[in-house]
């Protein structure tokens, strides 16, 4: 079992100093860092196993295509997925919902159906379903939130009715750190026949995700917030769901045959990969997985929660800030305001003192008008932080605080 | 290294010259920044070519708040064409980092640095995209 000092190690940008400070890394929801034993899996690929997949019959062509088709399943055992059928490499989550959106909204959501989200989705979860339901005729609604910001089970027991066809929603929110009881609404959701769609971008990096218990049609996430890089996601759809689909883009590799004036389509999860998939990005998150299943998701989850209360306990004493989202289970983030500071200035000033941290409304509109602000800034963990990081996130807003004359 | 919250900045953000509203502006323009959701409404009113006077408000954070309170003082007062030459200077003075020759800048060279932050340089710039449109509303009616 690795410690935090040992797991730091492995983090070459750690090392980094920010303005003369050693690097206080909290933006990890925003994208993560990267071990070592990812950076060498992505160089060794491509230094002796790299080639296009799936095309060439020389031994490098078939090394990368058993490496490409090795990663996926090791997606698959990750997120305990029944199959790799129903594992599509995509660029991120937002391509993965843009690719449920289209292929399966345009053509399954009927006029006058209903898509059901909530207002705590980041805009990739929201604006192509805006798109669906004017393409299609839909109503879009929107599950209520409590006044602490989780979802407010009753009332949106009440929009869950016959008419809706798609609910679309997080599992961890990207600016309160709510955590959806999933497995519930994708009951609640079946019983009136709808399709369910979770965006798992902040919860696949940092919890246990077991998709055949959570049952939900479509589950969605990125490569780069869980120590992989940038230019991969994951699109986990149901095998039956997905067949009746049709492609979301056209190309090579997504096809069986072609004529001159028709195509047919290629076998799951093929039919969804158009084009060059990107190769070396998911054989390295393949290496990203292992690493995390080496330090565990167990221990990953307790941690980014031992970090986040201790963040959330340790903002709520101080003057003059304010913290947003529930106060008891949340995702590893803490989002607050500081009196008298612009989020930009916060993050501005904290980033003097070495401390990275993300400001602004996060993608996330409607969430920032619910919650009466402008903007935000919001800290994040991950594996490699230590609860002496929020010691420093403290002392770097009291800082703030005396650059401002505020104290 | 280039120290963004200087004595001038921040004495333009907590004392903000001209923040308020006019009674009977000649333009009104509003600017917002999509990405951060910077929010700023300038009341312009002209006495035929002459600006004669600038109010504004505004949420935003200090250096865009700082930026429209300096443009201002520098701008009250003066012909539609010396604004509009000094929002060419102003441009010119964000992109490059130091302002154009023989152009006194004045309280505007706190904002000298900010060429090297591309992500606040949309906040400093904010108010003078904001104040050309103002013109060119005023000169369009």
């Amino acid at each position: 079992m690795k410690t935090v000092e040992e797991i730091r190690k492995d983090f070459p940008i750690l090392q980094v100093k920010v303005n003369g400070r050693p690097l206080v890394y909290l933006d990890s929801a925003a994208s993560s860092q990267k071990p070592q034993q990812v950076l060498n899996a992505y160089c060794r690929f491509c230094e002796s196993r790299y080639s296009n997949v799936h095309r060439g019959v020389h031994t490098l062509g078939e090394n990368a295509t058993s490496d490409y088709e090795a990663a996926r399943q090791t997606v698959a055992t990750f997120v305990n997925a029944p199959s790799t059928k129903g594992i599509i490499f995509t660029r991120g989550t937002t391509e993965s919902i843009n690719l449920v959106a289209q292929a399966y909204g345009r053509k399954f959501i009927k006029h006058g159906q209903a898509i059901l989200l909530t207002p705590l989705e980041h805009h990739a979860n929201l604006v192509p379903w805006q798109l669906v339901a004017k393409a299609v005729g839909a109503e879009l609604r929107f599950w209520p939130l409590a006044s602490d910001g989780s979802l407010d089970m009753e009332a949106g027991r009440k929009l869950l009715d016959s008419h809706v066809a798609m609910v679309a929603f997080t599992h961890v929110s990207n600016v309160l750190g709510t955590i959806t009881p999933v497995r519930e609404i994708v009951e609640m959701s079946h019983r009136v026949g709808a399709k369910v769609l979770v965006d798992g971008a902040q919860a696949a990096p940092h919890m246990a995700v077991d998709l055949t218990d959570l049952g939900a049609d479509f589950y969605a996430f990125s490569g780069h917030k869980m120590l992989g890089p940038t230019g991969i996601g994951v699109l986990w759809g149901k095998p039956e769901v997905l067949d009746d689909m049709d492609p979301y883009m056209t190309g090579g590799e997504m096809i069986r045959e072609v004529w001159l004036d028709h195509a047919t389509w290629n076998d799951l999860p093929y039919k969804f990969e158009a084009g060059t998939p990107p190769i070396t990005e998911a054989v390295s998150l393949a290496a990203a997985i292992r690493y995390l299943d080496d330090v565990s998701m167990q221990w990953i989850e307790s941690h980014d929660r031992m970090l986040s209360s201790l963040a959330y306990e340790k903002l709520m004493q101080e003057p003059g800030v304010t913290v947003y989202g529930p106060s008891g289970e949340r995702g590893g983030l803490v989002t607050f305001n500081v009196e008298g500071i612009h989020p930009h200035d916060v993050a501005a000033l904290l980033d003097r003192e070495g401390v990275a941290i993300r400001a602004g409304h996060h993608c996330a509109q409607p969430l920032m008008r619910w919650l009466g602000v402008q903007a935000t800034a919001r800290a994040s963990f991950y594996l490699y932080n230590t609860a002496e990081e929020i010691d420093e996130l403290v002392s770097a807003i009291r800082m703030a605080k005396k650059v401002l004359q505020l104290v | 290294m280039f120290d963004l919250y200087s004595e001038i900045l921040l004495d333009h953000y907590r004392l903000p010259r001209n923040k308020g509203r006019l009674e009977h502006p000649t333009v009104s323009v509003e600017g917002v920044n999509p990405l951060c959701g910077d929010d700023l409404t300038f009341d312009l009113e002209f006495e035929g070519d002459v600006l004669r006077k600038v109010r504004f408000i505004g949420k935003g954070c200090a250096i865009s708040m700082a930026s429209a309170s300096m443009l201002t003082e520098m701008l009250e007062g003066k012909t539609t064409a010396e604004i509009e030459h000094w929002i060419q200077n102003f441009k010119e003075f964000i992109r490059e980092g130091e302002a154009p020759d023989g152009v006194d800048m004045g309280d505007l060279t706190a904002l000298s640095g900010i060429s090297k932050l591309p992500v606040r340089v949309k906040c400093a710039t904010l108010p003078w995209t904001t104040i050309e449109e103002g013109l060119q509303r005023y000169r369009g009616t």
